[in-house]
């Protein structure tokens, strides 16, 4: 039964770290560079949504989604104003500025919020019971909204066009140019939809744990292992990437302490990178 | 009046020009073979037509208009369709999804464009689901040049259709481009088959070292003993 449990918080952090890790994987696929920027992302999300559901008083299924909104209109904000001017330029030179976006977005949340720890709901949160199986409320928010977003993903990439432009733009950028894609306006949609995702991502980080500054920072480390597990720029393998990472960090607590959970999917990223560089699903190529 | 000129190009990717005052020109019905040794220019030819390469001198004409220069989105809306030699489809998107991808531009209905492959390419109906880099050699070239297709081009590009292809199906493609051509869509083809290729063609060029060398209608170069003797491995 342990198991089992351990396999169900393994999901719900797997969701969080997957919606991370498509965001990452989009960018990295469409645009050429690591998103250092992205967990700050998340946390900027997730504060969006404290205003929004503390503050203003606004219910949940409202306040979220507009943090997801606002979350992807600062992403493509970022990039209109900074990695426009440096489409084309090495990679390196990007990853460099997310690094710097990084650091400032992490420096403004805590002059807006505070460095302390904050809830979206305080006191205690009653632990209901199916099958045997302990969850919370909010925990069935995040199973559930993670879904719905992934389904929503899944929809956007194969029945759009924007979509299917996207993952054509990731496939081979230099045919999607000769086919007439507007290249600029497939950067802008990758940044609403990895913007949104990671958002949406750090809200329910914060409904499962809590809210602190670095709380995305802390979480990129597995979103990277998620991404780079599912064959990097392939967002569905980095669903499948987060649920694998989420669930091997709490089965691992069955035989080391808990503290050493973050440390398993650097061992995972590690072992990953030795023996399989290109991911779980690295599939046929031309 | 010719559909395509090029007329005393020069250009190249950084310094230095791989392409040295070379000319030539396209009729809206014909096809047109560019063949020669390697690193004789001829790829390169197509990549200066699609905006792809810096032209230093010297100018391209299509239509009546001068597109040198211009940018490569521009160049397909105005009519021309480029096939690169390797990595010319999206590999995990699916033969249909490509042939989509081929008629971005376009807004109105495309079914009947799409139709117009999988009869032209029949092969690609029962592969219409099926991701793009699955396909075999073939059927990835057909699938290659059906997004080229769909919108409806003036003039086709085609870089080396037939590399690695057995002869059979080198034959059968080239058959199927024939037919394209009979459509009214002039055909422009850098090959390395250059016989194969200039059996179904109407002329040819023969570049070397990035300058003209010879050209002719296709059977004369086909019966040129001199032409055989050092570009068609006789």
């Amino acid at each position: 039964m342990e198991v089992l449990q351990l396999l169900l918080y393994g999901l719900i952090l797997g969701s969080v770290i997957a919606l991370g890790a498509i965001g990452v994987s989009l960018t990295f696929g469409i645009l050429g560079f690591a998103n250092f920027a992205h967990g700050d992302m998340m946390t900027m999300g997730a504060y969006f949504g404290l205003t929004l559901f503390t503050i203003l008083a606004l219910p949940m299924w409202i306040a979220f989604p507009i943090a997801i909104l606002l979350a992807a209109a600062l992403a493509v904000a970022i990039d209109q104003t900074l990695y426009k001017r440096l489409r084309g330029q090495a990679p390196v030179i990007l990853l460099i500025s997310s690094f710097g976006v990084a650091l400032a977005l992490r420096a403004l949340v805590q002059i807006i919020w505070g460095p302390d720890t904050q809830l979206y709901v305080s006191g205690i949160q009653r632990t209901q019971a199916y099958f045997g199986l302990r969850i919370r409320p909010n925990q069935i928010v995040v199973l559930l909204g993670s879904v719905a977003l992934m389904v929503a993903l899944h929809l956007f990439l194969q029945h759009t066009r924007m979509g299917k432009a996207m993952r054509a733009m990731a496939d081979n950028p230099d045919l999607a140019r000769l086919c007439g894609i507007d290249t600029e306006r497939v950067a802008i949609w990758t940044w609403i939809m990895g913007g949104g995702l990671a958002g949406a991502a750090g809200i329910f980080l914060g409904l499962d744990t809590r809210l602190h500054p670095e709380m995305g920072w802390t979480i990129l480390l597995s979103v990277f292992a998620a991404a780079i597990l599912g064959g990097i720029g392939k967002p569905y393998g980095a669903i499948v990437g987060g649920l694998v990472i989420g669930v091997i960090s709490e089965l691992s607590t069955l035989v080391m302490p808990a503290a050493y959970k973050p440390a398993v999917a650097f061992a995972i990223l590690i072992a990953m990178l030795i023996v399989r560089p290109t991911g779980l699903f690295a599939g046929r190529s031309t | 009046m010719s559909l395509l000129v090029f007329d005393q190009v020069s250009g190249g990717y950084g310094e230095g020009d791989i392409l040295s005052g070379i000319s030539f020109h396209v009729a809206a019905d014909e096809i047109v073979v560019i063949a020669g040794p390697n690193g004789a220019g001829k790829s390169t030819v197509l990549k200066a037509i699609v905006g792809l390469l810096t032209v230093r001198a010297g100018s391209i004409l299509f239509d009546g208009r001068d597109i040198t220069g211009t940018r490569a989105d521009r160049i397909v809306q105005s009519g021309i369709c480029y096939v690169p030699q390797t990595e010319n489809v999206f590999p995990t998107l699916t033969v249909e999804e490509n042939l989509e991808m081929g008629a971005f531009l376009r807004r109105d209905d495309i079914a009947a464009a799409k139709e117009r492959m999988f009869h032209l390419f029949p092969p690609l109906r029962d592969k219409r689901r099926q991701m793009a880099g699955t396909l075999s050699g073939g059927q990835r070239q057909m699938a290659a040049i059906g997004r080229a297709l769909m919108l409806d081009p003036k003039l086709l590009l085609l870089d080396e259709p037939t590399a690695g292809l057995s002869p059979k199906f080198a034959d059968e493609l080239l058959t199927t481009v024939k037919r394209v051509n009979a459509d009214g869509i002039g055909v422009l083809i850098v090959e390395q088959n250059v016989r194969q290729a200039l059996a179904i063609a109407d002329r040819g060029y023969i570049l070397a070292n990035g300058r003209n060398r010879h050209d002719d209608t296709a059977r004369n170069l086909l019966a040129d003993r001199e032409v055989a003797r050092m570009f068609l491995g006789q």
